[in-house]
């Protein structure tokens, strides 16, 4: 074999890591911008427009299908990417000095993966499949309330999973933002370092904010 | 100084192999770590043992010849050297040091300390190289280059194929050096004939070889000891997609 297709290449596949990546980092930006709507603290009549809004206009349900998508070929890829990496070295070392030449969460991007995966089981349980049912059964679905509900101090461990989950996805973006753009091949002596700053912002706020928003319901900040 | 070496011990490509605890006593701290490993090897020469085999060859940390993954790091603690020139004075009296080879199923154990890097040769063959015009050597200075390009192909260049990229990536994956030896080339005037062919070629021999992928976990420029740039593998990337999306043949 003297050329490989562009999906079976290491490379190829690691852009389809990179370009999902990316995708589902916009994705969170609408999630995260949406859900701020509760700290208006108007009991909860801005975010249920607004949520409303995101669970009925078509538009949003195709772009649902397209994140759909995007988190199966990013989950996919990090599998196929995985496996041929565990057959890279058969027999491991008996000594790695691992945190003296990299972070400890690039070397756990599948662990961190993995962990999110979990959060979002538990959290489409939560949200989207109530949503979901109300709309089937032609009821009214207030999202505001079900949050509420969810998040109240006798479910402390719903309130302490998803904050495993947003401190998981803190240290997967905290490499993968960055790390999306290398593969992508942007790397320019210029703009790198914005990108690198713009990342580490970006994988404190935004899950910081999705942190806020479980404590400030369970300790009644938010009514 | 005395040294309590742990060192990687395998007979041929079929044995198992094991970490053996040598004791190597009257060190120097001006000896390089090879050369204790002389005198380790002369002392089991003369007690009738087999030395330990490890590669080596200019001593001068320019051939890319030596490998050796100290205490967990390839080429050892110190940043941007091989190991020949790792001197015992960075260790202390009485340390306990571990010595295994490159691990990567695409370099596969010969003997002890020594791997087999040919895989780094059937990926320069593949493409590492460009097309020369017969007759007379043209003139130095006949083809202008721009000063910060030569200095960007310059430092690709510099890489000397040791592999401590692959045996410090935890995936194992040689990305660090295909890109250098793709960029010293696609920086260049000369390199532009096969460019873009030359990058599919050297990545899918990469592959072929067994590899792993990059997660741009960075160790491989951290243990570099030519500190190549993670620049080139970006640059590489470029290279690969460019090529793959504008190639006009099957």
């Amino acid at each position: 074999m003297s050329k490989e297709s562009f999906l079976e290449s290491t490379i190829g596949r690691k852009m389809v890591m990179a370009l999902t990546g990316l995708f589902l980092i916009s994705f969170l930006v609408v999630h995260v911008s949406i859900n701020a709507c509760i700290f208006l603290n108007d009991g909860g009549k801005t975010f249920n427009v607004a949520s409303h809004f995101m669970s009925h206009n078509p538009v949003i349900r195709v772009l649902e299908i397209g994140l759909f998508i995007g988190f199966i070929l990013h989950i996919y890829m990090s599998v196929k990417l995985t496996m041929k990496n565990n057959k890279a070295r058969p027999v491991k070392y008996q000594v790695v000095d691992g945190k003296a030449n990299s972070k400890w969460y690039s070397r756990s991007m599948g662990i961190l993966g993995s962990l999110l995966l979990l959060f979002l089981v538990v959290h489409l349980g939560n949200f989207w499949v109530p949503t979901k049912q109300a709309i089937f059964n032609g009821q009214q679905h207030n999202t505001f309330d079900s949050m509420k509900n969810i998040f109240s101090l006798d479910n402390w461990y719903f309130i302490a999973i998803y904050l495993l989950g947003v401190i998981s996805l803190s240290y997967h973006l905290l490499h993968g933002f960055q790390s999306a753009f290398q593969s992508l091949g942007l790397n320019h002596r210029k703009y790198s370092p914005l990108i690198h700053q713009v990342g580490i912002w970006f994988s404190i706020i935004v899950p910081l904010l999705f942190a806020l928003m479980p404590i400030s319901m369970a300790f009644g900040i938010i009514r | 100084m005395t040294i309590n070496l742990k060192v990687w011990r395998q007979k041929n490509n079929a044995d198992k192999g094991r970490l053996e605890t040598y004791v190597v006593k009257d060190v120097s701290p001006d000896m390089s770590f090879l050369e204790m490993f002389d005198v380790l090897n002369e002392r089991l020469i003369t007690e009738g043992k087999e030395p330990i085999a490890f590669d080596h060859d200019c001593r001068e940390g320019i051939c890319g010849m030596c490998s050796m993954f100290i205490n967990g790091r390839p080429h050892g603690p110190k940043q941007g050297i091989t190991t020949c020139q790792l001197h015992m004075r960075s260790f202390n009296d009485g340390d306990t040091v571990v010595v295994e080879p490159w691990r990567a199923a695409a370099f596969p154990v010969i003997k002890d300390l020594v791997v087999n890097r040919s895989a780094f040769d059937r990926v320069i063959s593949a493409g590492g190289f460009v097309s020369v015009n017969t007759g007379n050597a043209k003139d130095a200075n006949n083809i202008l280059i721009p000063k910060p390009d030569a200095d960007d192909a310059f430092n690709a260049a510099a890489c000397i194929g040791c592999g401590a990229c692959v045996a410090a990536c935890k995936n194992s994956s040689a990305m660090l050096f295909v890109s250098a030896k793709v960029s010293q080339f696609a920086l260049l005037p000369q390199g532009q004939v096969e460019r873009a062919e030359r990058v599919e070629k050297m990545v899918a021999q990469m592959d072929e070889e067994g590899f792993g992928n990059c997660t741009n976990t960075g160790a491989c420029e951290a243990e570099c000891p030519k500190s190549i740039s993670l620049e080139n593998i970006a640059r590489m990337n470029r290279e690969y997609l460019s090529a793959k999306l504008l190639a006009n043949k099957k």
